[in-house]
């Protein structure tokens, strides 16, 4: 890589992470609205989310020592970087560095710094939300990347941009939804977990942890978790879009898929209870991991979906 | 020139504040510290009937992040000590909203040993609804007028707090008493 490149490269990533930011606050208000509605309530602004970032944004902001502070802006960096990887609509910030695992290291940095942050406020119930995030996060990363794996095999390439331009050969049925169907119900699944919502809510619980690991964080703090969680729903879904949707290569097309798969988890969330954390491990375990390995021999032996 | 950079200074600390003020206004947490009998009319203020969402309020689950502390009923005097501890440990700017006259001058409790009287001795108010209980509707209008107060500077409880802290912390302690914790944490 040449100077050239890597600023080009920069520049691409910070308006990747413009955009993630306004697109995914905005849709972010919106299922608030649609939420909202299906509960018979208006529902607030669909700017909402910007207000509640900014507010937060401009409080004060105590601090609980060193650690506390410091591993926020950790969890804040990892995630803004992370985001900065992922092909939006034939855009890459880093064409060849975008592989998969990249994505499962980068964005593990950001869930560490909040870890370690989390813990640092010295809360009890931070530290038990931290237990059970990092616990659920064993429970869904397995089958993911058993699914995953699977489909680097099948299509010989790990480059994220590279999958979904693969999908795009044969219009929809070349989607990975049509050739890997019980993959893509897995990584729906995991994604529901790695977005935190409903029934695998179990590390926010703010009626039973009083959210967890975010209980000690207030004004500035908190706002720039906000700001993590924005970001890093952009990541989860975006990977999503383009692991099983093809991608995007149009705005229409991406507003399309990301818009649907967002508010489908939203709405699967509302319309279920929470379980509990030994009861997600124990769901993980069985139906996601044994689809996921089913999937995998029918892709490695059969050959189907390749 | 010196009087000039002052001047400017002075305005974009203001243009600053009525930013903030704003979103603010829009964006309002609650901690529900529910007290007494009143707070049985916060689930309807809150769901689908009177949609408090609408006016971009939702509840919290901790102080540290919430903006506005609802109190809503009498406060005995045991209660009080953690309702102090909640409002201290909110990030600034807070607000306090004192439901029916309980909080104002005791209620149907003024003469009970175990229930303060005035919550504005203890920490100051920047709401007060009427009624006993107040209806969602007297909720929903109390929640504006705190919007409003914001809006126009009148709701500063917590710069009140700041400014006479002495004469607050005269009256907390004169009513709960010093204490004093011995344990490993307080040495
Ligand atoms: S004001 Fe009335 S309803 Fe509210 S706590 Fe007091 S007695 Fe109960």
């Amino acid at each position: 890589m040449n100077l050239n490149e890597i600023l080009t490269g920069t520049l691409t990533g910070l308006i990747i992470l413009v955009f993630a930011f306004v697109w995914q606050t905005t849709l972010s208000g919106v299922t608030r609205k649609i939420v909202g509605r299906f509960q018979k309530r208006y529902g607030p602004k669909f700017y909402q989310e910007f207000r509640d970032i900014f507010k937060l944004l401009t409080k004060t902001g105590v601090t609980h020592g060193w650690v506390y502070s410091f591993g926020v802006m950790m969890a804040l960096g990892g995630i803004m970087g992370t985001a900065m990887f992922m092909p939006v609509m034939r855009f890459t910030a880093f064409p060849g560095l975008d592989n998969v695992f990249i994505y499962v290291y980068l964005f593990a940095v950001g869930m560490l710094g909040m870890a370690m942050s989390a813990v640092g406020s010295g809360n009890p119930l931070a530290g038990i939300g931290v237990m059970r995030a990092l616990t659920q996060m064993v429970g869904y990363e397995v089958p993911f990347l058993v699914v995953v794996l699977a489909m680097v095999y099948g299509h010989g390439t790990a480059s994220v941009s590279e999958l979904a331009a693969v999908q795009q050969a044969a219009g929809i049925a070349s989607w990975n939804l049509v050739r890997m169907p019980i993959g893509t119900v897995v990584g729906f699944i995991c994604l529901l977990g790695m977005l935190g919502k409903k029934p695998f809510e179990t590390f926010i619980a703010p009626a039973e942890i009083a959210s967890g690991p975010m209980v000690e964080y207030g004004g500035k703090q908190l706002g720039m978790l906000m700001l993590l969680h924005e970001f890093s729903i952009f990541i989860e879904v975006s990977l999503f879009v383009n692991l099983f949707l093809g991608g995007a290569v149009t705005v229409v097309g991406f507003i399309i898929k990301y818009v649907g798969v967002f508010v489908l988890a939203s709405l699967v969330s509302q319309a279920l209870g929470r379980f509990k954390i030994d009861q997600v491990i124990r769901y993980f375990y069985r139906w996601p991991i044994a689809l996921a390995v089913a999937q995998a021999l029918i892709v490695v032996f059969l050959g189907w979906g390749v | 020139m010196g009087e000039g950079i002052i001047e400017k200074d002075k305005k974009l600390k203001e243009g600053w504040e009525g930013i903030s003020r704003f979103f603010r206004a829009n964006s309002l947490w609650m901690l529900m510290y529910c007290t007494g009998c009143c707070a049985i009319e916060l689930p309807q203020a809150m769901t689908s009937r009177y949609d408090m969402e609408r006016l971009g309020m939702g509840p919290m689950a901790t102080p540290r992040q919430a903006d506005v502390l609802l109190v809503t009923g009498y406060l005995s005097v045991k209660t009080l000590r953690r309702v102090i501890y909640a409002y201290e440990q909110m990030s600034t700017p807070k607000y306090l909203v004192a439901f029916g006259p309980c909080p104002i001058n005791g209620g149907i409790y003024y003469d009970a040993y175990a229930v303060i009287n005035r919550l504005d001795q203890y920490l100051p108010v920047d709401v007060y609804i009427a009624g006993c209980m107040p209806k969602p509707e007297a909720v929903m209008n109390g929640f504006q007028d705190l919007i409003d107060g914001i809006k126009n500077k009148t709701a500063d409880g917590w710069k009140r707090y700041r400014d006479n802290y002495e004469w607050y912390r005269k009256n907390q302690i004169e009513s709960l008493g010093e204490l004093r914790i011995k344990d490993e944490f307080h040495e």
